[in-house]
């Protein structure tokens, strides 16, 4: 591990400790290590960036701070006190208040009860006084220099005003330590400029604040120190004046990529699926791409995006508001996935276990469940030619099982992954769309995974494939569409995509600082 | 650096106008606004074609027939408001009331009010019986009280046979409960009044109370924020017990024969009383008052029905109407609050 700490210089200048300091701990979930170096100092007054690709352990870190991961090992302070977290309720004694992404309070409840829930300020008889509530939370707010409406219900605030009333919930609280988790993700300019406005605030009362983005120009408009982690690793800490975007984005990605990917040339046919101008109010705008025969295109972007949500648009899973998809040159009805798989799309979810499999039928029968039209002889379906069907295809794909006649669940996740290739390979498609290919398959069957996909491509099927995984991107795709808070911000060709490329596009506005 | 918390302009600057317009909003907003519109409407019309409806004797009869529904309706409100809900109240007011028969029969001097002690007592273990269950063993609340709702009617069955214990049985002082009256009200009626007022203030006033709404509201969030999720749900089937258990004892008082049978088939106009009362069937919404006129409406609806002279076929589907009207009032609200929601988060992207 390089140590490139171009700030650590012991306790700060005026000779106080951090405020909390967690160096080397690690945290493992059976053999999947989730965090092997956790490292992280934030002091008194500052405001410090966390930044990682995904998968990076940002949030495992995150959730050990919060006491809701207890580290298998390494070392944790505040205040320069060794802590042990049971639970949530430590942490927040301790003083520290993680603000997440999307926040959950009591929809039912009023804003000022979201905030003093269990602690309700008591009037007269021992009673709840709800004018002292609505009085201290409209103080916080006041503070705060955000007008909300303490009596009013949760439901239907906006996020930036969920984050907002966590804040003010923090403050009450007397945190010491405020840790962001992504917070502006799902915020417009102004609402990011307003809760910077409140950062910075309470920055300067004291309080350390930890922020969490994928947004380059947010954290060098922000942060005072940046700490980067790669592979569940620290890498570095520095100060934020003393590096620049590049660096930093080399220390997110820098490692091997190439090699574990057996990417075969396909010969690349006619437009296949043409998607033109396709949006959804809040969550994609003006999406337009094409995918032709043979070739794979890899929609890539952070957690998020909204490149799943693109991808079940296509497939009429989820409506869209404005655009057009056209497969094969006729336009597809949108809202009926039925006429998709007719028209010969396949869709191969990222949760195999929730939307691609039955997990309690057989492998036979999950392979031929497209099929079941084609199986069928005068409405019942043939077992015979059921079985038949199922076992070609999961020959071809050496799905290893024990039986045709095993449960799905009884696989592994690489095998799962196979079968529901499978399936959509036997209805015979043009066009797959892959949701995370590899996720949670051991490495040795990715490649496998990988291998097949590649296949595919050669024999003239279109590929869509969401990956948040670089290597994979990089090592799969003949053309690679980085999508961006809902829009695709860059098409890249094999040739000139490199991690640094589909980073820039995936983290940095296009305005923004570089 | 300059500072948010230094020169913000004071958020307040608005607050009167706002208040003003926000007092009137949170009215339209009330859940329990439609009901005591409803309410309203039906006995001025019932009244306007019949007016023997609203005769002194007539009054004392709607808020006899209101009062048991009342009571238990606001056990029912604590545990719907934390997504539970009990099936088994008709059954426990059954045993209640029939042990209050037994009772009277064996001990005809004991005294009235540790009959109401003994009958609340007995509701309250079979609530903690429902509770226990429910929170121990991680089942929903419907399965469950659906299984006690038949285990009590046997226990009732094999313990009353075919005996029945009458109104003749019990001493006149406690069958008077439900004839004199208090300012008008039936003193049973004035009794489940302060019942509903005091789980109201509980509900609305103390942080227990209002842990059930969180609880409702988000289970998942409730845990995380520390509350103790089991213990209050618990308490609330016990509650809910106990309420159903003076329902029990007020019954054997208002009616005059306790049997096998008595209290079948309640726990359906219980829950149709809260959903009417605007007590939301998913919890974290909704109010003890509420269901308390919910109660209210149920029961004189169908006396309304009858001085109409409507046939009792008809009146049923009424209120199976009423009940619909009532959830469909609940859905289309919160699904204009989700869309609401999902158009303010789209102007941020």
């Amino acid at each position: 591990m390089q140590q490139t700490d171009s700030s650590r210089s012991g306790p700060s200048a005026d000779g106080a400790g951090p405020m909390l300091s967690l160096s080397h701990a690690a945290k493992t979930f059976g053999p999947v290590v989730a965090l092997a170096d956790g490292t992280i100092e934030i002091r008194a007054g500052e405001i410090h960036a966390l930044v990682g690709e995904n998968g990076a352990g940002k949030s495992t870190l995150v959730k050990i701070l919060a006491g809701l991961h207890h580290p298998d090992s390494g070392d944790f302070r505040v205040s320069g006190e060794s802590v042990q977290f049971r639970n949530v309720g430590d942490s927040k004694a301790a003083g520290i208040s993680v603000i997440y992404q999307e926040p959950t309070l009591f929809p039912d409840l009023s804003v000022a009860e979201n905030i003093f829930v269990g602690r309700q300020p008591k009037g007269r008889f021992g009673l709840i006084s709800k004018s002292a509530m609505v009085r201290e939370a409209s103080g916080l707010f006041e503070r705060l220099g955000v007008p909300i409406d303490p009596t009013r219900i949760a439901e239907g605030l906006s996020i930036a005003d969920q984050q907002i009333i966590e804040i003010a919930k923090a403050i009450s609280l007397d945190a010491k330590v405020l840790v962001m988790d992504e917070p502006t993700a799902a915020l417009s300019g102004v609402e990011v400029d307003r809760l910077f406005a409140v950062a910075r605030g309470l920055r300067d009362k004291g309080t350390g604040i930890l922020f969490i983005s994928h947004r380059f120009d947010e954290v060098f408009d922000l942060c005072d120190r940046i700490t980067v982690m790669r592979d569940g690793r620290y890498i570095a800490t520095h100060r934020t004046a003393d590096v620049t975007v590049a660096e930093i984005v080399r220390e997110m990605v820098g490692r091997d990529i190439e090699a574990l990917f057996p990417k075969t040339a396909a010969e690349i046919g006619d437009t296949v699926l043409k998607v033109d101008g396709l949006s959804r109010a809040g969550v994609f705008r003006d999406i337009s791409f094409e995918v032709r025969a043979g070739e794979i295109v890899a929609l890539a972007g952070l957690v998020g995006a909204g490149r799943t949500e693109v991808a079940r648009a296509v497939f009429g899973i989820d409506p869209y508001d404005a655009g057009e998809i056209s497969f094969k040159g006729s336009t597809l009805k949108p809202r009926d996935p039925q006429a998709a798989i007719t028209a010969g799309m396949g869709f191969v979810p990222e949760d195999r276990r929730k939307q691609g499999l039955v997990m309690n039928l057989s492998v036979a029968r999950n392979v031929t469940l497209t099929l079941r039209n084609k199986l069928a002889t005068a409405g019942l379906i043939n077992g015979a030619a059921e079985r038949r069907a199922a076992q070609d295809w999961s020959k071809k794909l050496q799905v290893k099982a024990g039986s045709q006649e095993h449960a799905v669940s009884t696989l592994s996740g690489g095998n799962q992954q196979k079968v529901v290739l499978a399936k959509w390979l036997a209805t015979d498609p043009q066009l797959l769309i892959i949701d995370e290919p590899t996720r949670g398959i051991d490495v040795g069957t990715k490649s496998e995974v990988h291998r097949l996909i590649s296949d595919l491509a050669g024999r003239g099927i279109a590929i869509l494939m969401i990956s948040s995984e670089l290597p994979e991107v990089l090592g799969m795709a003949d053309r690679v569409l980085v999508m961006r808070e809902g829009r695709i911000t860059a098409e890249l060709d094999r040739a000139v995509a490199n991690p640094e490329s589909v980073m820039h596009a995936a983290t940095t506005s296009a305005g923004g600082t570089l | 650096m300059s500072s948010a918390l230094d020169h913000k302009k004071p958020a307040t600057a608005t607050a009167p106008a706002g208040s003003a317009r926000n007092a009137l909003a949170s009215m339209l907003r009330l859940r329990e606004l439609p009901v005591i519109i409803a309410l309203v409407l039906l006995v001025l019309v019932t009244y306007l074609i019949n007016p023997l409806f609203l005769t002194p004797q007539g009054v004392k009869d709607l808020l006899l027939n209101a009062t048991i529904v009342m009571i238990l309706a606001a056990g029912q409100t604590l545990l719907i408001i934390t997504r539970n809900i009990d099936l088994s109240v008709g059954s426990m007011l059954g045993l209640v009331a029939f042990g209050t028969g037994t009772i009277f029969s064996a001990m005809p001097d004991l005294p009235i009010a540790a009959v109401f002690v003994i009958g609340m007592a007995f509701g309250a273990l079979l609530g903690a019986i429902n509770g226990l269950l429910v929170t121990a063993a991680k089942v929903p609340a419907l399965v469950i009280t659906l299984g006690t709702l038949y285990v009590f009617r046997g226990l009732n069955n094999a313990w009353a046979g075919g005996k029945q214990y009458f109104a003749g049985d019990r001493p006149d002082a406690f069958g008077a409960l439900s004839v004199n009256t208090v300012l008008g009200f039936p003193i049973i009626t004035m009794l489940a009044i302060l019942v509903v007022a005091a789980v109201a203030v509980y509900m609305a006033g103390t942080r227990p109370g209002r842990d059930l709404y969180a609880i409702g509201s988000d289970p998942d969030a409730a845990t995380a924020f520390g509350i103790k999720v089991s213990k209050r749900v618990f308490l609330a089937f016990l509650a809910n017990g106990a309420l159903a258990g003076l329902a029990g004892v007020l019954y054997a008082s208002r009616f005059n024969s306790v049997g096998a049978t008595t209290g079948t088939g309640m726990e359906l106009t219980v829950v149709a009383a809260a959903v009417v009362g605007g007590v939301a069937i998913f919890g974290g919404s909704g109010s003890v008052t509420g269901a308390a006129l919910g109660a209210v409406l149920l029961t004189t609806i169908t006396s309304s029905l009858t001085a109409l002279r409507v046939d009792k076929f008809w009146q049923q589907a009424i209120v199976g109407v009423l009940i619909l009207t009532a959830i469909i009032i609940d859905r289309v609200a919160s699904l204009r609050t989700a869309k609401k929601l999902r158009i303010s988060e789209a102007r941020n992207v």
